[in-house]
């Protein structure tokens, strides 16, 4: 009996895995929220996203292995969010992707004015509050994560190839807002 | 390379995705073309926007604690589940607590009241039914069939209450142990939160008071010859709330 103990894996990893879990998870926590606070575009319901989250992260953490935590957890975040977007705000997943924003791009107008727009944060959070739910996310992953086109597509579940071409629209749809805005003021 | 493809791998140029040759290419292009440089620029001064302009939303520090102080308690109750040496490894250590606490309490007057220690048990039977998938005994948003699953397992009949309409469902009901004897446990709902609520009779009195312990919201009180307990991560002002309805549904 103590020979097939002995023989067994090594079980002393299972014993901390609460300590684990906490060294895996804590240090991504404020990717977390920040993923899901721009998803859910609410403080209290991005709150309860990643409690949520953590949750099905700590019940599925026996598969984990301790690569790329980060990308892992804002999986389950995502899920969590989009899971939660399709019941109760399922306007925000529906959009239209076939518009061709790289020709709409080249009409902006005085993209010199357009630079000085970009400092204004508030219009800048604005704009990117408004923007699809698809498109907000692969901005976020990329400027505010800085996460690789291999990570992004990990963590939304798109085609590598697709992550380029989403990120493309979702700067130019950003930018013709910011100038549609800069329209109206004048 | 013409506009048209320059255009198409501008995004994967300013994010540093391309391969060494077609990077080569592009930079090529931009030598030529002041339009596609325009926009490479624009591009790149979105990018120190986003990144400069304090978008990123870091987590509250509640928040923080309510996540890592889920797992303290949790900690223990799994290490207790392990294999057979732990187990006995953990009852020599309670061995051990228990004569540090009694030597502990013999030299040094109590400082936790029954409160403190309520609270506690409270909090962790919450964190524990969370945590183990053992959220409920019987599953049913249905009180004619949580209350009767009680009979025979309780010394007493706990009330349920419907909240469904006033958006508190009823997930079910779990025998539980609380304060030394078998409580009722009820579970309600609120969005992705979960309330838990436990009873038992006693003969105190008690006006309602909201708590707070490791990030969970706690309120207490007394009905009818029975002491409740509601915990949840839900916020306090909602807690109240389906205090409130719990109060006016019970008998009084």
């Amino acid at each position: 009996m103590g020979l097939i103990r002995n023989l067994q894996p090594e079980r002393s990893s299972e014993q901390d895995e609460p300590s684990r879990f906490e060294e895996a998870i804590l240090p991504h926590l404020d990717a977390a929220y920040n993923l899901a606070r721009w998803l859910t575009r609410n403080d209290q319901d991005a709150e309860d996203m990643v409690q949520e989250a953590c949750l099905r992260a700590f019940k599925s953490f026996d598969g984990f292995y301790g690569v790329k935590a980060k990308a892992w957890l804002l999986t389950i975040v995502r899920n969590t969010c989009y899971t939660w977007l399709g019941k109760n705000r399922v306007h925000d997943l529906s959009t239209s992707l076939d518009e061709d924003v790289h020709q709409a791009e080249s009409h902006v107008p005085d993209p010199q004015a357009l630079l000085l727009r970009f400092e204004d944060n508030q219009a800048l959070r604005q704009a990117l509050e408004e923007l699809p739910a698809e498109f907000r996310e692969v901005l976020i992953l990329r400027e505010l994560e800085g996460l690789s086109y291999k990570e992004i597509a990990d963590v939304t579940g798109i085609p590598q190839g697709t992550v380029m071409s989403r990120l493309a629209r979702a700067r130019g749809r950003l930018k013709l807002s910011l100038a549609d805005r800069m329209k109206k003021e004048r | 390379m013409n506009c048209q493809e320059v255009r198409i791998l501008i995004d994967g140029y300013v994010d540093g995705e391309l391969d060494p040759i077609r990077n080569q290419e592009v930079e090529q292009h931009f030598r030529t073309c002041p339009v596609c440089l325009t926009v490479y620029n624009s591009h790149r001064a979105l990018r120190t926007a986003l990144r400069t302009g304090s978008l990123y939303r870091t987590a509250p520090p509640a928040l923080r604690n309510r996540v890592q102080s889920s797992f303290k308690p949790a900690s223990t109750w799994k290490s207790l589940m392990g294999s057979p040496q732990w187990r006995w490894a953990a009852a020599a250590a309670s061995l051990a607590l228990v004569s540090v606490l009694t030597w502990r309490v013999a030299l040094l007057p109590p400082t936790q009241t029954a409160d403190d220690r309520l609270i506690q048990e409270v909090t962790a039977s919450h964190v524990r039914s969370l945590m183990v998938s053992h959220l409920v005994d019987i599953q049913s948003s249905d009180r004619h069939m949580v209350k009767p699953w009680f009979t025979g397992k309780l010394d007493f009949a706990p009330s349920v209450a419907d909240l469904i309409e006033q958006g508190f469902p009823l997930v079910g009901g779990r025998l539980d142990y609380v304060n030394g004897r078998a409580v009722a446990g009820l579970v309600y709902k609120r969005r992705e939160h979960v309330i838990n609520v436990f009873l038992w009779p006693s003969a105190a009195a008690v006006e309602t008071r909201p708590l707070a312990h490791q990030g969970y919201h706690l309120v207490c009180w007394t009905q009818s010859g029975m002491t409740y307990w509601a915990i949840s991560d839900l916020n306090s002002r909602e807690l109240q709330e389906f205090v409130q309805l719990l109060q006016n549904q019970t008998p009084r």
